[in-house]
């Protein structure tokens, strides 16, 4: 996985509550096989009309954003579908961080198996935050995950929590399979237990 | 010791490990995996050369992109939705996991299947990668959707790593009123709650109410938990549990069932275990619901109106606004005078053998809507040939409904069933996002008898109007 520790960049505002995965990823692109090559259709019915022109009104379509490594967005972002795919498609158009005032537990989840940075914050903040991404492309926010840090393009300071699992895992970019399989003795003495005490498993 | 909640001692006793920061391994019982999810998954395993840890835990079975009509039998016509399709069949194979190939009449949608065959136990922890996952909980048992690289996780080492998630007590009290249904209890509760209510809990849903419904219904209650924000819905078995499970064909026999049964019956919250959050809703005060939004939570009884953006309050306005111009509704029309095209009963939500018989009533000796097109998409094989016997299959079908194969069908529009843009659908699945049946489909959630109402009437109907009028099922 890759790693996340600091990050440099311009801060895309998307003030909608509740953007679903539908939203992020609609269905017709989760018939890939594959993990790579989503980015172009993340937001694909808000970015694009029927005829898969762009719509100039949505904000990756503009010419200040279409770099944008930071989305700022309203409450609930990423309920819906379990689809890591949503994760996927943010991570290929070149997003690694998400802010909002919450978000929905799976693709919470997703976006740490995938080197993103999802941090939930008070609405106060998250309305600070989007004023910054508004300014355009020469305001850059910087996430520091090491401090817990987000700093405006301004100057000011908002610190985040995170889990220290979580945050361990992006700051050194580790693969969650290879760490549980060194509990490999421990699990292997669950089912142990397991075959006495619920057999019927 | 301390007193405990259902969720507390389901979890207590799939623990494998614990770090001092809370960091768990859970160990996971039952892995559900569908076409769609999964190929990733599978693709990490042979990079780096790893085996199913418990292929006989694990059930797979092709859903959401398996065309619904008879002739999918000569295989499926989309080259992207074969090539899933057929990437399951090879991966099941190839690492030995349990299977139902479309062409096997115990094929259907994952969450149907899985307590259908007996595969769902109480006090099960059972992950799928799927969000509607929590359909299992109506069998208490600790069921949640998970992403692909948890898929990968599961399969190759059959635990989880989890936090613990918060307590919330969804209690129905009373009983519901005649044309009410498990549908419009959780419709409403989500009305209610907020589609953030739940995050970072799993609900326990309990009181009167909810121990009335039957196991169908139960499912119908728990599977939209996760449109409420939570990990997970519980409800605690009881009789009609056990009455369930008994006799299918992976639950336990002779002395295992014993052991089982007396450890499911410790399956409950303790009187004094703690809540985090408490909601109450009497079962008197919940109507037939329909949405009338593009967000689970944008619900209504049906004799209510499309409400007034400006009502709301914060993000919400916007959301409301942007909601009916996508909906192509206005503020103050009565939600009973909107027409429809489409009628879909089925998916995960709504496609077990109770929610047909609920509609087949209602549509009994009458015809639909002219120039509606309305399916009826049973869950599994085995729903439908159960249908069948039943003759509902005829009462559909005489009425003008197509009668289709088993899958996923027109909830995601990931196969063929889906609507065209403008498109407006009364439908029994879980999501009425923006594009979610098809790109700029429009659709409205409620219960089967409700959307059989629709059927007849060619508009958003209060079924109420339509019961008692047919011959007694």
């Amino acid at each position: 996985m890759d790693k996340f520790d600091k990050l440099t960049g311009i801060a895309a505002p998307l003030p909608i509550i509740n953007v679903d995965t539908d939203m992020i990823i609609p269905k017709q692109f989760l018939k890939t096989i594959k993990r790579e090559g989503l980015g172009k259709n993340l937001f694909d019915e808000m970015r694009f009309d029927d005829d898969g022109n762009e719509n100039p009104d949505f904000v990756l379509n503009k010419p200040a954003y279409r770099e944008a490594e930071i989305l700022v967005a309203g409450d609930n972002f990423g309920c819906g579908s379990s689809r890591e795919h949503a994760p996927w498609a943010i991570k290929d158009f070149g997003i690694r961080c998400v802010i909002a005032p919450s978000f929905a537990d799976i693709f919470y989840n997703n976006c740490f198996k995938n080197g993103i940075l999802p941090i939930p914050l008070p609405q106060e903040q998250v309305d600070l935050l989007m004023k910054d991404a508004e300014k355009g492309q020469n305001a850059r926010m910087t996430i520091d995950l090491e401090k817990q840090e987000i700093t405006t393009s301004d100057g000011q300071v908002i610190t985040f929590e995170i889990d220290s699992f979580k945050k361990h895992c992006l700051l050194n970019g580790l693969d969650d399979i290879g760490l549980t399989l060194q509990k490999a003795a421990e699990i292997d003495s669950f089912e142990s237990g397991l075959a006495q005490s619920r057999p019927w498993v | 010791m301390s007193p405990k909640t259902l969720y507390d001692k389901i979890w207590d006793a799939h623990l494998v490990h614990e770090d001092e920061d809370g960091t768990s391994l859970l160990y996971i019982d039952r892995h559900l995996v569908h076409e769609v999810t999964s190929p990733q998954a599978f693709e990490g395993l042979r990079m780096a050369g790893r085996k199913v840890r418990k292929p006989e835990m694990t059930i797979a079975v092709p859903d959401h992109n398996v065309p619904t009509t008879p002739d999918r039998v000569n295989g499926i016509e989309n080259p992207e939705s074969r090539i899933q399709v057929e990437a399951l069949d090879t991966n099941a194979k190839d690492f030995g996991i349990n299977y139902y190939p479309v062409s096997d009449i115990r094929q259907g949608i994952v969450h149907i299947i899985g307590p259908e065959n007996g595969w769902t136990l109480p006090g099960m922890t059972i992950v799928c990668g799927d969000s509607h996952t929590a359909t299992h909980g109506a069998f208490g048992a600790l069921a949640h959707g998970i992403g692909t690289s948890e898929v990968e996780h599961v399969l190759a080492t059959q635990t989880l790593i989890q936090t613990k998630s918060k307590n919330m007590k969804v209690e129905i009290t009373g009983q519901l009123a005649p044309g009410v249904t498990a549908k419009d209890i959780t419709l409403s509760v989500i009305g209610a709650t907020g589609t953030a209510g739940g995050t970072g809990h799993v609900i326990e849903y309990c009181g009167e109410a909810i121990r009335s419904l039957s196991m169908e219904g139960r499912m119908t209650v728990c599977n939209m938990a996760i449109e409420g924000g939570a990990r997970a819905g519980l409800i605690a078995p009881d009789e009609k549990t056990f009455e369930y499970v008994k006799g299918r064909a992976h639950a336990p026999k002779g002395a295992q069932w014993e052991a089982a049964l007396a450890w499911w019956k410790t399956l409950f919250s303790d009187e004094d275990a703690h809540w985090d959050k408490v909601v109450t809703i009497r079962g008197e005060d919940i109507a037939p619901v329909v949405t009338w939004g593009t967000s689970p939570e944008d619900v209504l009884p049906i004799t209510d109106v499309v409400p007034d953006p400006e009502s709301f309050s914060g993000g919400k306005v916007d959301a409301a606004r942007r909601a009916l111009k996508y909906m192509g509704l206005e503020a103050g029309q009565k939600l009973s005078d909107i027409k429809i095209d489409t009628v879909f009963i089925g998916s995960c939500t709504n496609g077990r053998i109770e929610d047909l018989r609920a509609a087949a009533e209602i549509v009994k000796g009458k015809k639909i809507a002219d120039g509606l097109r309305a399916m009826v998409v049973p869950g599994s094989g085995l729903v439908r040939a159960q249908a069948e016997e039943e003759g509902l299959a005829d009462i559909f079908t005489d009425a003008g409904f197509e009668w289709r194969m088993a899958g996923c069908s027109m909830c995601l529009a990931m196969n063929p069933d889906q609507l065209a843009p403008g498109e407006r659908c009364a439908a029994t699945s879980n999501r009425n996002f923006e594009g979610r049946q098809g790109r700029g489909g429009r659709t409205h959630l409620m219960s089967p008898a409700m959307a059989a109402a629709a059927a007849v009437t060619g508009r958003l109907t209060d079924v109420r109007e339509l019961m008692g009028e047919g011959e007694p099922a």
